[in-house]
């Protein structure tokens, strides 16, 4: 060991790149887990507007009456921010140092990594831009013409009756499905749980986490444009 | 008839600090009288070395460790690239861990025999002693050696010898020892107690009042020349089988530091001594630029023939087994195709040389296990053997699976050094050697797995005692500068000498004369030796000499990254050194382990050794470019191990 | 076989290089990749211009000298170093692109020809056991599971030519990172210096101006000796453990 003290825990992982990869693995994993609820949640808007609305509601009076209306709510919400915040700022300071590090691309081209791998980077990028147009739409309402406080089932139909919300809303979930299937597997990586013997399975899981939450998202659009909900 | 071959004898050269004693208590005793440095003083001390293999990296890490500044020094762009790392083999080593009669005797023992009686019986016995520690060693450092399922140490025999301790990880164990040295090395630069100078040649040997005192090198990035200054000079730039263009050595592995150490006084020992290993791939053709060898360990279940009748080209699956010569098994019945390396090579040439070769120019023999893979299965040969040969077949595009592979022999170690006596001390003071650049523990043929054992003896155990001796008797050498009369005159020769090579600007390039000179050695100073065939390689050597100023076309400048100009200068050197080489070998008129004089032969063919006129080693001294050296023998006494005529039959 | 080559050529590190056009030809197919570039500069050499420089040595596959990046693939087509591949990978009539190592780290120093000392510089940081001579215990004092010895095995094969850099989109240093702390810390010998020397290798690595891992593989596919990808996994899992402790 080289000169004596060293920064413990948090500031090691933060400073390296291997940390910072850490990082990224669980943000993405706590965001992982949140879309899993979500999407099931999402789910109950085919039992009619009354149980998903009632959901809705419940959402904010969860754990009363020791938590205060939409305490619950809240804290989730600030873990999701930090999550978001940390997988973004690493990934953005990740990126910048990994272009730095190859400046000058070969002449001659040649690409193998597979297509999840690659898209990485922008499928990050349309995902944060959804979620910013996602919450100004159906959270907030600011960008929703007509939005209607407290009534969540008449809101994702509007959404879901225009022809951009549609192609936003399947384009970020297809981009979701292919972040997921290689982030998950790399997070498994960058906690160093992989192995040989483990990659048939997490490759799996990822796999199945990647399809079912993609058409789990997808088919609320496509029953509204079906009509299967309206 | 060339006035090199018109040498002159000096007086005889003996080697000085072994003590005297039963020889199991010299090393303890040596260790004993040697002075020591005080530690305090160590760090006042800097030494520089040369080369970053096995004996370099081990000694330069040693050193450090003992608290000496050392400057270390490597034409590569990383130390841990010296070619210590392509052995494939193993390691020997006297643990006896088998139970099966092994002993530090007899691995002495086995190594003056294997040597043909022309080492020198204090440092063999030296090495075997060490033999022992530098397994410990290498162990604590974390090199991977193979392993039983128990978790102790693995041992395969090897080489011809009949118990089992040679060390392996599997092909690579040159490999694995070589990254130890050069981490524990890599420890030591980033304490601060090593500075590295990689990508540095060392072009010349500084000589003060009679002292090494420093070298000259070029920053090959940069091409500037510089003088480095310390108090004891150690070359561990290994061996000089390059000289015959075609060796399984690396591509850039050459002569200059050792030879222009030689012409700055120090003797250069036995340089004919090159062995010449028996299972290499052949040549394909003319392009050919470097060999490669297959380990010696596939003799083990492979059998070596050629067919019976001349001019055979049919493939090797229609020769009907009565119609093969399974030449070795013949020859020799008791050892058959495990016969030492200096035998089997022999053998495959006169085979060849019969007419009866197989593959293009008829330059090669059979090494076939198809019985081997009858009687094991392939899976267990695949074991065994695999990774050697996917290497045969993406070499040959042939699959030794289904056809036998085709071998020859190949140029692949010197024995021959500078002369260093037990401290491994050269005749300049305060200028070492070690490992392949020196001649003292192999004689005229060195047995498998061995030099391995000898770079990491010298450079992590002898040398770091030894040194000490004389720094603690050269204790304040007065500080030299760049501006010494010496360093400076030094310094304008090398200047001249790579201005000079660049200014021809001839019609020849560099390596089409370094293939000329390595075809010559090959015929006239290889596997066989004549009177008649050394005179000619030495009236030839000073034509090409000349030749080679006249016309050598080297691109570029000197200030700058020029590989061209880089292999000139190791070939001017080249141009020297196989001038002693072949007066050496016309010098010593019998035959011993590599070297094999067509005169001094039994009936049946065998080498026949003179040991009343030749018990020696050969030690010249330089005496001017083209002029006939001074030989100083240093007489060999065997006490312990009285020579015989080796027999393998 | 008659051949066009697209080489790169660069003065030295201060200048611009490009890829300039060359014709061989009498190229035999049992040709190394390398000596068939001994054609070429033999041909340079006479017709007065300057050879192209490239890094090799040992020219069987284990110093890890040569470096080249032939048609954008560390190494060329096949998995194993430049200097084994052979002319019989190609064809008669191709057209060969030969680029140097790429990496911000790898800076080059003429043509071919990188510096790749950040890996010494990797290797210094911790990449050893300390054992200064004489200090070794017998050898057989601390048995090592076979299975445990094979895997120190498997990662201390990496010859350090770098191909994974090359090959890696961010120009990562992760595979050879991880085969020395794989190599050395799974040995008993190495344990007690298995943290510090996990956390300040990949210090040091980052230093160097490596990028972070992505987990393409490429390295993986690049590396003439197979170190595995789940190297770099098993380095991540030491780091965290390492940086929870705190060294």
């Amino acid at each position: 060991m080289r000169g004596g003290g060293r920064a413990t825990g948090g500031r090691t992982l933060w400073d390296s790149s291997v940390g910072k990869k850490t990082v990224m693995a669980v943000s993405g994993l706590v965001m992982l887990l949140y879309l899993v609820v979500h999407m099931i949640g999402n789910l109950k808007i085919f039992f009619g507007p009354g149980e998903f609305d009632h959901y809705a509601h419940w959402l904010r009076v969860v754990g009363e009456p020791f938590m205060h209306y939409e305490w619950t709510l809240w804290l989730v919400r600030v873990v999701l921010l930090v999550a978001v915040v940390a997988h973004a700022t690493s990934a953005y300071q990740l990126s910048r140092r990994d272009i730095k590090a190859r400046p000058t691309k070969y002449v001659h081209k040649k690409r193998r990594a597979s297509y999840a791998t690659r898209t990485m980077r922008w499928g990050g990028i349309i995902l944060g831009l959804f979620l910013v147009w996602h919450l100004l739409d159906l959270t907030t309402g600011t960008v929703h013409p007509g939005f209607r406080p407290g009534h969540p089932y008449r809101n994702v139909v509007d959404t879901f009756s225009t022809w951009y919300g549609n192609v936003l809303y399947i384009v970020a979930m297809l981009a979701l499905g292919l972040h997921v299937r290689h982030g998950f597997w790399s997070a498994a990586q960058s906690l160093g749980v992989g192995s040989r013997t483990r990659d048939r399975f997490l490759k799996t899981t990822a796999n199945v986490l990647a399809l079912v939450l993609t058409v789990g998202f997808v088919s609320v659009p496509v029953a509204v444009m079906t009509q299967v909900v309206s | 008839m060339s006035p090199y071959a018109d040498y002159a004898t000096g007086e005889p050269v003996a080697d000085t600090k072994a003590p005297a004693g039963p020889v199991a208590e010299r090393w303890d005793t040596r260790r004993f009288e040697a002075k020591l440095v005080n530690p305090a003083n160590r760090r006042k001390h800097t030494v520089i070395v040369v080369g970053t293999g096995l004996a370099g990296g081990a000694a330069g890490a040693t050193l450090a460790e003992q608290g000496y500044h050392v400057e270390q020094f490597c034409y590569q762009d990383s130390p841990r690239r010296a070619h210590s790392i392509a052995a494939q083999g193993g390691i020997n080593a006297a643990k006896n861990y088998r139970n099966d009669g092994d002993s530090v005797h007899r691995l002495f023992y086995d190594t003056v025999k294997g040597g043909d009686f022309r080492a020198r019986e204090s440092n063999v016995h030296r090495l075997a002693q060490i033999s022992v520690e530098i397994i410990d060693q290498c162990v604590a450092q974390g090199v991977p050696f193979a392993r039983e399922y128990g978790g102790l140490l693995d041992t395969r025999s090897f080489g011809g010898v009949q118990v089992s301790r040679t060390f392996y990880a599997r092909g690579q164990t040159g490999q694995q020892l070589l990254l130890g040295a050069y981490q524990a090395l890599s420890r030591q630069i980033a304490a601060g107690n090593v500075t590295m100078h990689p990508r540095t040649e060392m072009l010349d040997l500084i000589v003060v009042d009679g002292r090494a005192r420093g070298i000259v090198a070029r920053d090959l990035i940069t091409g500037t020349i510089d003088t480095y200054f310390a108090d004891a000079v150690v070359l561990a730039s290994g061996g000089y089988g390059n000289v015959f263009y075609l060796s399984t050595n690396a591509m850039n592995s050459n002569a200059t530091a050792i030879w222009r150490a030689h012409r700055r006084g120090a003797y250069f020992a036995n340089p004919c001594f090159t062995q010449i290993h028996p299972t290499c791939i052949p040549r394909t053709g003319d392009h050919q630029s470097k060999l490669t060898l297959m380990s010696e360990s596939l003799r083990n279940d492979g059998r070596i023939w050629v067919p019976k009748a001349k001019g055979d080209t049919r493939p090797p699956a229609e020769i009907p087994e009565d119609e093969r010569d399974y030449y070795l098994e013949r020859i020799y019945p008791s050892f058959g195709n495990l016969v030492p390396r200096d035998i089997a090579s022999r053998a495959a040439k006169n085979v060849c040389d019969e007419g009866r070769g197989v593959g293009p120019g008829g330059q090669g023999v059979y090494l076939d296990f198809a019985d081997a893979i009858a009687r094991m299965g392939r899976t267990a040969v695949e074991a065994r053997y695999g990774n050697l040969f996917d290497m045969y077949q993406r070499i040959t595009d042939e699959d030794p699976y289904e056809v036998p592979m085709r071998i020859y022999p190949a140029v692949h170690y010197t024995m021959g050094g500078l002369w260093v006596d037990y401290d491994l001390a050269t005749t300049v003071p305060g200028l070492f050697a070690i490992g392949e650049a020196n001649f003292s523990d192999h004689g005229a043929n060195r047995l498998g797995a061995s030099a391995l054992m000898q770079g990491l003896a010298d450079g992590y155990f002898v040398l770091p005692s030894t040194i000490n001796d004389y720094l603690a008797r050269h204790p304040h050498a007065d500080e030299i500068g760049a501006d010494h009369p010496v360093v400076q005159e030094v310094l304008a020769e090398t200047e001249d000498r790579l201005h000079l090579l660049l200014a021809v600007d001839g019609d020849r390039t560099p390596d089409s004369f370094h293939r000329e000179l390595g075809e010559l050695m090959w015929e006239f100073c290889g596997m066989a030796r004549s009177d008649a065939g050394l005179r000619k390689a030495l009236e030839r050597i000073p034509q090409i000499r000349e030749e080679f100023w006249r016309r050598i076309k080297v691109p570029g400048t000197g200030e700058e990254f020029n590989q061209s100009l880089e292999k000139a200068n190791r070939i001017v050197d080249y141009l020297e050194l196989a001038e002693l080489m072949c007066l050496d070998a016309l010098h010593r008129a019998e035959s011993c382990g590599g070297h094999f004089r067509e005169e001094s032969q039994t009936p049946d063919g065998e080498a026949a050794r003179e040991d009343d006129a030749f018990s020696y080693a050969a030690a010249w001294e330089f005496t001017g470019t083209g002029e006939a050296p001074t030989l100083h023998k240093e007489d060999l006494v065997f006490e312990y191990v009285h020579p015989t005529q080796r027999s393998y039959a | 076989m008659r051949l066009t080559l697209r080489v790169w050529r660069q003065k030295n590190a201060g200048t611009e290089g490009a890829m300039s056009p060359y014709e061989v030809d009498g190229i035999s197919p049992d040709m190394s990749f390398l000596e068939m570039l001994d054609v070429l500069n033999e041909q340079l050499i006479l017709s007065g211009e300057e050879p192209v420089a490239f890094d090799h040595d040992c020219r069987e596959g284990i110093c890890g000298a040569c470096s080249l990046v032939i048609n954008g693939e560390a190494h060329g087509p096949e998995r194993t170093t430049t200097c084994q591949l052979r002319m019989r990978s190609f064809q008669d009539g191709d057209t060969l692109d030969i680029e140097p190592w790429r990496a911000s780290a790898f800076p080059v120093i003429k043509d071919l020809v990188v510096d790749r000392s950040a890996f010494d510089r990797i290797i210094q940081a911790g990449g050893y056991i300390t054992a200064p001579t004489g200090s070794a215990p017998e050898a057989h004092a601390t048995p090592v599971p076979k299975p445990d010895a094979d895997f120190a095995f498997e990662h201390a094969e990496c010859i350090g030519c770098g191909a994974c850099v090359a090959a890696c989109p961010n120009g990562a240093a992760m595979l050879f990172t991880s085969a020395k702390v794989n190599h050395l810390g799974v040995l008993p010998q190495g344990a007690p210096e298995r943290a510090s020397r996990v956390l300040d290798m990949v210090s040091q690595m980052d230093e160097e101006g490596f990028g972070g891992c992505t987990l393409t593989g490429e390295c993986a596919t690049a590396c003439p000796k197979g170190i595995p990808l789940f190297s770099i996994t098993k380095m991540n899992r030491e780091f965290v453990q390492a940086a929870r402790k705190g060294r």
